[in-house]
């Protein structure tokens, strides 16, 4: 079986030089869920950037394979169409862009670009509406302005949502409890469960070990310095939560 | 050998001034109106040849230097024929399923044929101009050039010159739920000049929904003076869009003079995308208490396009309200101007005006110019005023193309989501709709 996602000794500068990513190895097979966890300033959120391809980082070595295509080709809105989707630690607002409006966008736009038939207005506000009920997302959130004035759990739930309506290959989730009460948590994290599948990946991002309580991986790794530096299963994650990263931090250096 | 410095240096005239002396003297004649109108426009004559075209020491004037970007006065045009009539079927195509009632004014006349002046409402009289100015008794010579004065050059030129145009009347009382279109066409294929000069006037707690459309052909350097001058009475309801898509060579210079009675909902919005040059001067007088007043702008341009607002509004009476929300989005080397002043006089208390205009830069070689100006003499008032100049947020960008949309998608989203601040505020839905699509189209067909 191929894998799903190759990250071969990447390396990853943001402007100025500094280098962020620093020989990355990393190979997720399809239905496979990972954490990786590390310390803040790890550069997690960098490598969850740079495999979306947000402007400012310079990739300076490796490559990422994604489904068969060179990933680091790509723009940011074709990695999308190919199925990477990245739920962001913190969720953009977008003033006068109506959630609906955007979500309709940004559907029709992958299904354009992937050749396949654009859905229309009822059949998407039909499906949104569905899914919406899930996440205990309202009629009102959907007419508002994205993520405009938000609570942060409305602000995750509506990634999650946006998630579950582009039906990704690949879901990189970004630190996705960060400012979640333990209900929201649950939602969110049901929300996501939900969407485990043979063929669908995760790449969930933390530095607490709480998360991984609800969306239980596979595999854990230790990220530290811009690289993988230990690889375990799920049981990493609660010797992580005892020990701290200290111990990969000297291993590292 | 010593002489006295002369009191007043006079430049020399330039060819532009020049040539409209010329057309003045040539066509003074046969202009219509009676001997009153003919005396209003030689003094009209007398104020523009004193003051000539503006130009920079012109403080109104200031970013838009007219002796530089008028080179040349243009002949007027000549009365439509059957071919350029013809050419003007398609004109305000942008409201034309709407079902509003269009009058139509061709290469500076208004044209009968082409207008629809049937089943007016109870109410509403409609005339032209021309006719309107030659009838001792009609609307102009109560209004015109009593709304508001200003020593304006360009205004005068227009009162000197004007030649046709629309005037509406709506009766007291009277409530005209269709709204009246004026579509203004130039369809020369020579550079010519038409002087437009139209009236308005809806009566006490009457209301009237106005669209004013302004368009011509591209790569012809023709010239539009176009005024309204318009009266609303006391509790009486007026909105406005004017839309100006003039060819890519004209210029285009618009006044608008309008009194507010007390108690009256008085709304003008701006939507430009054409012409190589456009001012839209706008001189508001709250003459009773408690109007409300909003004034709304939209300017998307592109290339070399030089727009300039200016909008003066003044708190004459007490507890008016006036917003102003002005929006410009710039690509190319395009230039946005607004100017907006504020004027409160000492006996309008309770006074709340606000003004904002944004400005959205595209490109590096954009530029956009902001001068707001208060002059308060009451005390009891609020006031406010702000000015942003920006690009598109990248963060913003990045996330709406993380989700799959593609870049030009996800700016023409953001530039939508930028003027529909504006847009939305309009009060007719099939307006509101027919500029936000022709905001996409122009978000579309850019480079
Ligand atoms: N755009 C940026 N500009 C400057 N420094 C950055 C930028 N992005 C990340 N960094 C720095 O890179 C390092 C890694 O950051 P980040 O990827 O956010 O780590 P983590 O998500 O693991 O906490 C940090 O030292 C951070 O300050
Ligand atoms: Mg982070």
């Amino acid at each position: 079986m191929a894998p799903l996602l190759e990250i071969k000794d990447l390396h990853a500068e943001i402007a100025g030089g500094r280098k962020i990513i620093n020989g990355m190895n990393l190979t997720i097979n399809p239905g496979e869920v990972h954490a990786i966890m590390g310390p803040n300033g790890a550069g997690k959120s960098t490598l969850s950037y740079v495999l979306s391809g947000k402007p400012g980082y310079e990739i300076t070595g490796g490559e990422v394979i994604f489904r068969g295509v060179n990933l680091l080709d790509l723009s940011p809105d074709e990695r999308a169409a190919q199925g990477l989707f990245l739920c962001f630690q913190y969720p953009l607002e977008i003033p006068g862009v109506s959630n609906m409006a955007f979500l309709h966008t940004a559907v029709n736009s992958q299904r354009k670009k992937r050749g396949e038939v654009e859905l229309t207005s009822p059949e998407l506000v039909r499906k949104v509406r569905e899914l919406g009920k899930t996440l205990g997302i309202d009629a009102d959130m959907l007419k508002r302005p994205v993520n405009v004035g938000f609570s942060g759990g409305e602000k995750k739930r509506n990634e999650t949502l946006q998630m579950m309506l582009l039906e990704p290959y690949f879901c990189v989730l970004d630190e996705a409890d960060s400012g979640l009460d333990i209900d929201a948590l649950k939602v969110v994290s049901n929300g996501v469960n939900a969407l485990r599948s043979p063929e669908r990946s995760m790449l969930v991002i933390t530095h607490y070990q709480r998360l991984l309580d609800y969306i239980v991986p596979d595999v854990v790794h230790v990220f530290n310095a811009g690289r993988i530096v230990h690889t375990g299963g799920k049981e990493l994650a609660l010797e992580l939560e005892a020990t701290g990263y200290a111990q990969y931090q000297s291993e590292a250096a | 050998m010593a002489s006295p410095a002369p009191a007043i240096v006079r430049p020399t005239k330039t060819g532009a001034e020049l040539a409209l002396a010329e057309t003045f003297a040539a066509v003074r004649a046969s202009l219509p109106g009676g001997p009153d109108v003919a005396a209003q426009r030689t003094a009209a004559f007398d104020t523009f040849a004193d003051a000539g075209l503006p130009h920079r020491r012109v403080e109104s004037w200031k970013y838009t230097d007219l002796r530089a970007l008028m080179r040349d006065a243009k002949p007027l045009a000549p009365l439509p024929d059957a071919d350029a009539k013809a050419k003007a079927v398609a004109a305000g195509s942008l409201f034309s399923t709407l079902g509003f009632r269009r009058l139509v004014v061709v290469n500076g006349t208004f044209v009968p044929e082409l207008s629809d002046l049937s089943d007016l409402e109870p109410g509403v009289t409609i005339a032209s101009m021309a006719d309107a100015l030659a009838d001792p008794a009609g609307l102009p010579a109560s209004y015109l050039g009593r709304t508001v004065a200003s020593p304006d050059a360009v205004l005068a030129l227009n009162t000197a010159l004007m030649g046709d145009g629309v005037v509406v009347h709506v009766a007291a009382g009277a409530s005209i739920p269709r709204p009246v279109e004026l579509v203004f066409v130039t369809t020369a294929e020579t550079p010519v000049a038409a002087f437009t000069r139209s009236l308005v006037v809806v009566e006490d707690g009457a209301s009237l929904s106005l669209v004013e459309s302004h368009e011509g052909p591209a790569g012809i350097a023709y010239q539009v003076n176009t005024a309204l001058e318009l009266v609303v009475g006391a509790g009486a309801t007026f909105e406005r869009v004017k839309v100006t898509t003039e060819g890519s060579d004209a210029v285009h210079l618009a006044t608008m003079l309008a009194k507010v009675g007390a108690d009256a909902r008085f709304s003008n919005t701006f939507f430009t995308t054409g012409g190589a040059v456009v001012r839209n001067q706008l001189l508001l007088h709250l003459a009773g208490e408690n109007v409300k007043a909003h004034m709304g702008g939209v300017s998307l341009l592109a290339g070399k396009q030089h727009a300039d607002t200016m909008l003066s509004v003044d708190h004459a009476a007490p507890a008016g309200e006036s917003r102003e929300s002005f929006r410009a989005v710039l690509d190319g080397a395009s230039q946005d101007i607004f100017q907006g002043k504020i004027a409160v006089r000492q006996a309008a208390q309770k006074t709340d005006a606000r003004m904002l205009s944004r400005a959205l830069l595209l490109t590096e070689t954009a530029e956009s110019c902001n001068k707001p100006e208060l002059e308060i003499f009451a005390d009891d008032v609020q006031c406010g005023h702000g000015c942003t100049t920006g690009t598109l947020d990248q963060q913003i960008k990045f996330y709406l193309m993380a989700r799959g949309i593609p870049a030009k998608e996800a700016e023409a989203l953001l530039i939508q989501a930028f003027v529909g601040e504006v847009i939305d505020a309009i009060g007719e839905d099939g307006i509101r709709t027919a500029l936000a699509e022709a905001t996409r189209a122009w978000l579309l067909g850019r480079e």
